[in-house]
């Protein structure tokens, strides 16, 4: 079940996405990446649930070189917080809902 | 209002517990199968499967499980997505599944398919490097290695695969081991010394892993105690599993010294209606076949116990 809520994001757009006044969520993905598939769900839950406090935005990293390549990212999923245009913080791999929670909670 | 007990519970949609899914549906048991994320576990990481019968060349991981998925969903499998905060099992006749959320459920049988997941190191740099240079699954990752050279720690099956699938985009890969030879089977190992971007450092530890943004090089001690460094753009660390047991009450259930839960030939546990199968079940290999046997198993087993009681 595909949230309409996540927005998809490309290197073009991704400057003025994370740039706004509202913080963003932003799992980098991969259509080969099983944990990625794992944490998807999970992602569209938080996007349900923090509509209006939180962006939660997706980036396909196979399309999307630059953006991944500018913020050092080896591994997926890394989903990274930003807020202002500035990392609050990140993290890597298919973690629980609990911690993708306490990391939102630090940009609320 | 949302229905809050069932008669069988099954933790985690793995192989294991997507099988325990499909045989419960199919006996019409009232069933519900929880699962954190999307189902699959972690054969989902697995670039190729090619030992899993019936499929005689082979099949990823990542469609492997798609495939199970749909398979227990054309039965109708109950899953719910929600996130396991802890299982109690004091009272026998009602065991309690506490969410992340505060809100809980209850069962009569459960099945826990919680599986395992890959152990870290626990040595300075790699929590600080992951994601940037420390991975822990070669499929996920390897493409951002391209042209560089990479480590692989470990010895076992899913390192020596793993190097053998990151040579297809790193230019070179190291593995270390602690050992003076590998323990993955044969046909691994095989494939592994034919393939010539492969290389080994034998009989040696990483005792950390350092870079200033991210992974430039490995400080290693051989099992002499000379010490050396291994410039390299990314590690991959693939030494074992542990077991996703956090959320049971790993005393009751009497857990083996690594935290896995052991149990009888019908996968039962110490403690009446509650079974275990797949990878967190103490055994002695654990692979997607006998998860899924497991699985099977463990359902006619809970099916038994749930007759029994009713017609107590």
């Amino acid at each position: 079940m595909a949230s309409d809520k996540v927005l998809q994001l490309n290197d073009a757009e991704f400057d003025s996405a994370i740039g706004s006044d509202q913080p963003t969520l932003v799992d980098f993905w991969a259509p080969w990446c099983g944990p990625c598939k794992a944490i998807g769900p999970v992602v569209e839950e938080l996007a349900d649930e923090y509509e209006g406090k939180i962006s939660i935005a997706k980036m396909n990293v196979d399309d999307n070189p630059v953006t991944p390549g500018k913020f050092g990212i080896r591994a997926i999923p890394t989903l990274i917080l930003f807020k202002g245009g500035e990392v609050v913080d990140q993290i890597t791999g298919a973690v629980g809902k609990t911690q993708l929670v306490d990391l939102i909670n630090k940009a609320l | 209002m949302e229905k809050s007990h069932f008669e069988l519970v099954i933790l985690g949609a793995g192989p294991a517990g997507l099988t325990a899914g499909l045989y419960a549906s199919r006996s019409r048991i009232d069933h519900i199968l929880i699962e954190k994320g999307a189902p699959g576990g972690q054969v989902l990481t697995t670039d190729w499967v090619d030992n899993y019968p019936g499929f005689p060349d082979g099949i990823s991981g990542f469609d492997l499980m798609d495939k199970m998925t749909a398979h227990a969903k054309r039965f109708d499998v109950n899953i719910m997505t929600k996130e396991v905060a802890s299982v109690e099992l004091s009272d026998p006749a009602v065991k309690r599944i506490v969410f992340a959320d505060g809100s809980s459920l209850t069962c009569e049988a459960l099945i826990i398919c919680t599986g395992a997941s890959p152990n870290k190191l626990g040595i300075p740099g790699e929590a600080e490097l992951a994601g940037k240079g420390v991975s822990y699954c070669g499929t996920c990752d390897a493409p951002f290695y391209r042209n560089m050279h990479v480590a692989v720690i470990g010895g076992g099956d899913t390192a020596v695969e793993e190097a053998d699938y990151l040579t297809r985009f790193a230019s070179k890969v190291t593995i270390i081991h602690r050992r003076d030879e590998l323990r993955a089977i044969k046909i691994l190992q095989e494939t592994a010394f034919a393939n010539e971007k492969i290389d080994y450092i034998w009989n040696s530890r990483v005792t950390s892993i350092e870079g200033d943004k991210e992974v430039e090089r490995l400080q290693l001690v051989d099992n002499d105690g000379n010490s050396s460094t291994l410039e390299v753009q990314g590690v991959f660390i693939l030494i074992g599993i542990t077991p996703n047991n956090e959320m049971l009450p790993l005393d009751q259930l009497k857990a083996d010294k690594w935290g896995f839960i052991p149990t009888d030939n019908e996968t039962l546990t110490s403690i009446p209606g509650v079974y275990a199968a797949g990878d967190i079940r103490s055994k002695l290999m654990r692979q997607v076949v006998n998860a899924c046997g497991e699985g099977a198993n463990s359902v006619v087993a809970a099916e038994h116990y749930l007759k029994t009681r009713s017609e107590q």
